[in-house]
């Protein structure tokens, strides 16, 4: 059994102009100690599955319409509140984009990292903040004993986000999800806390989902690989060969976009035609049949189903690109 | 620990620079004064000789003389500032008494009155601002909103006397002026119930306005935190609904509040006048109403200058409230 499986998930957001289908069939599992990275770009809906998951998505002003999200076997949409929040910050832990915004301004960070460990275990104040200072000695805080009584304007970027996942591993969590967690800072920093990350996850053998628009740090970092576009998964699979040999369309556009080195200096930069379609109408068939080069007629007829591409890939197209000799460079 | 003690420090100088940004703000404040007096047409003579009847101009001119009236302009002024520094107000010809006197015995009731009216303001607007932030949107967030409008609405003279007719003249429940029982001789804790049952609806009428203000300020700042990154984070680490509104939530609407205390400070004090009037509740309020009915124009600045006194020390503790409760105000930053 994954840990964590998601069987079509729907989460839409009632607007003035109608229902926008963030999330809109979403199917995705998580097996124990792996990192899946859930790929995509903007308002393809990456950010509202993870909410989803916690149901962190109603505070939001979103619903879930439908679906399951089962963890370790329990479907988190039914629990009721207090066993959710058992789960939240317990075995299901997250880290955010914006450091700085995501930590209570007037709070200390040991004060922060203590309500984490007092919320779910049975801890005195005095053990809280021993064990506090070794979670940000876990994390490499520099001298983590006095920063307990830092506040988070104080440190810098990569500090705070040091000091945000050392909240989030306070309990130990079976799953972290981390929400494009290296956007918000620069270059190096950034390649420190994702190598913070990969051995911090090795060390406690936690499952990580990882929310990101950098192909880069997936192939860095997530041993499989999700791509969303509008709201739905259109191809999945270990990273290598997924990366090596994209089925879908969408993702071999995605993957030209970013390998421009490998262009004749002065040509025309790769990139996918047209606009992502308005999630308040989305197309009857595949949503990105309007802007794809291998589209037929019978794409526009329904959405296509998930399909198994051999070597744990699967796709959801029509026309997949199924060799890796076919057409390596764009044309 | 060791930023604790670098924060303590930094008070200490916060503080001293900003009591030193107190005296020309102070010396401003008497410049004016002292100029409202020049513009005013006649001055203290002129008064005395209008109320005695008759006086003949040589009589005046040795008052003028006595009181350093017939001397140039700058030197008033330097002998009007050098009064303020030692102290001296002046004299107040209609009650017949040192102006400080005067008004030191008047401020405690003040000071009283104001107090309670911004514990009580405070305390109800926080409660309804939370409940109607927590319950946004439905019946009970329009039923107090509306009860919020309605009091920041109504004038609070017209709230007095209403609240007399029927808490003292028609229930009996509660005097209807005054500051204690005349002549009852009461001691110790049946004092203290006696002001308190004095005290409880001028209090509550003052307070009635600036209720108003908070629950809408609260309300407002707590919708916007609900939707803040941190909030998020709290849900995220299984908080429950109570923890989020109160230790994160609120805990930082303090913030705008605490400014909204400042500039309260001022606005309470013109309030406090139409409020102790209706109650003849013995303050300041009061005793400027009665000082601008009967021209007494010593009283009047004196009350003026004192009321500006207190106003930019309400501020400087307010300012010191802030460096406390928010952790980035920084008191050793040279600039605020």
């Amino acid at each position: 059994m994954p840990l964590l499986e998601i069987r079509g998930l729907q989460t839409w957001f009632e607007t003035r102009a109608g229902t926008v289908k963030a999330v809109n069939g979403v199917d995705l599992s998580i097996e124990r100690g792996e990192t899946v990275a859930l790929v995509g770009e903007s308002g393809s809906g990456k950010s509202v599955t993870a909410y989803s998951v916690l149901r962190l998505i109603e505070a939001a002003g979103g619903r879930i319409a439908g679906g399951e999200v089962l963890f370790d076997g329990t479907d988190m949409l039914r629990l009721d509140l207090a066993s959710l929040r058992a789960v939240r910050g317990n075995r299901i832990a997250m880290i955010f984009q914006e450091p700085l915004s995501a930590l209570n301004p007037v709070q200390s960070i040991g004060t922060q990292i203590v309500e984490a460990l007092r919320l779910h275990r049975d801890i005195g104040l005095r053990a809280a903040r021993e064990r506090a200072v070794e979670l940000l000695e876990l994390v490499r805080m520099p001298s983590p004993r006095e920063r307990l009584e830092e506040y988070p304007h104080r440190l810098s970027g990569g500090m705070r986000q040091r000091a945000m996942i050392a909240i989030a591993l306070a309990c130990e969590p079976d799953l972290l999800i981390a929400d494009e967690p290296t956007t918000a800072l620069d270059v190096t920093t950034q390649a420190q806390i994702l190598d913070l990350l990969r051995e911090l996850q090795g060390r406690l053998g936690m499952a990580m989902l990882l929310i990101t628009h950098d192909l880069g740090v997936v192939a860095e970092t997530a041993d499989r690989v999700a791509v969303l576009y509008a709201g739905r998964v259109v191809e999945q699979g270990p990273v290598e060969t997924l990366f090596d040999a994209p089925a879908h369309p969408y993702t071999r556009g995605l993957l030209d976009a970013v390998r421009i080195e490998e262009l004749p200096p002065g040509s025309r930069l790769p990139e996918i035609p047209g606009m992502v379609p308005s999630l308040l109408a989305l197309p009857p068939g595949c949503a990105f049949a309007p802007r794809c080069p291998r589209a037929t007629p019978a794409c526009d007829a329904g959405p296509p189903a998930m399909r198994a591409g051999g070597e744990g890939r699967l796709h959801a197209c029509f026309n997949p690109w199924l060799s890796t000799v076919e057409g390596r460079v764009p044309a | 620990m060791a930023g604790a003690a670098v924060k303590r420090r930094g008070l200490r100088s916060f503080l001293l620079r900003r009591l030193w940004q107190v005296v020309p703000v102070l010396f401003g404040i008497a410049a004016l004064n002292f100029l409202i007096l020049q513009v005013a047409p006649g001055d203290v003579v002129d008064v005395l000789a209008g109320e005695a009847g008759a006086a003949t101009p040589e009589y005046m001119a040795q008052l003028r003389a006595a009181f350093g009236l017939d001397q140039p302009v700058p030197v008033q002024f330097a002998h009007y500032i050098w009064n303020l520094v030692t102290l001296d107000l002046g004299f107040s010809f209609r009650q017949n008494m040192p102006v400080l006197e005067l008004i030191m015995s008047r401020l405690p009731a003040t000071l009283l009155l104001m107090l309670a009216a911004l514990a009580i303001a405070v305390t109800l607007g926080s409660l309804i601002g939370v409940v109607a932030a927590t319950r946004v949107r439905s019946w009970v967030d329009t039923l107090l909103s509306g009860f919020v409008l309605l009091t920041y609405a109504v004038p609070t003279f017209w709230l007095g006397l209403m609240a007399i007719v029927l808490f003292s003249a028609v229930l009996g429940w509660l005097p209807s002026g005054g500051m204690y029982t005349v002549g009852a001789g009461l001691t110790g804790f049946a004092l203290v119930g006696d002001v308190l049952a004095h005290l409880l609806l001028p209090a509550l009428t003052l307070s009635t306005f600036y209720l108003a203000v908070y629950a809408r300020l609260v309300r407002s700042s707590m919708l916007e935190l609900y939707g803040a990154d941190f909030i998020r984070t709290a849900r995220a680490k299984g908080a429950g609904e109570w923890r989020i509104t109160l230790v994160h939530a609120f805990r930082n609407a303090l913030l705008p509040m605490v400014t909204m205390l400042a500039y309260q400070s001022a606005s309470m004090l013109s309030g406090a006048v139409l409020v102790e009037t209706v109650f003849s509740w013995p303050g300041l309020g009061r005793l400027a109403f009665e000082a601008i009915r009967t021209r007494d124009l010593n009283l009047l600045l004196g009350i003026l200058f004192f009321s500006s006194v207190v106003v930019v020390l309400v501020n400087l503790l307010v300012d010191l409230v802030y460096v406390l409760i928010d952790p980035r105000v920084d008191p050793t930053a040279r600039r605020a």
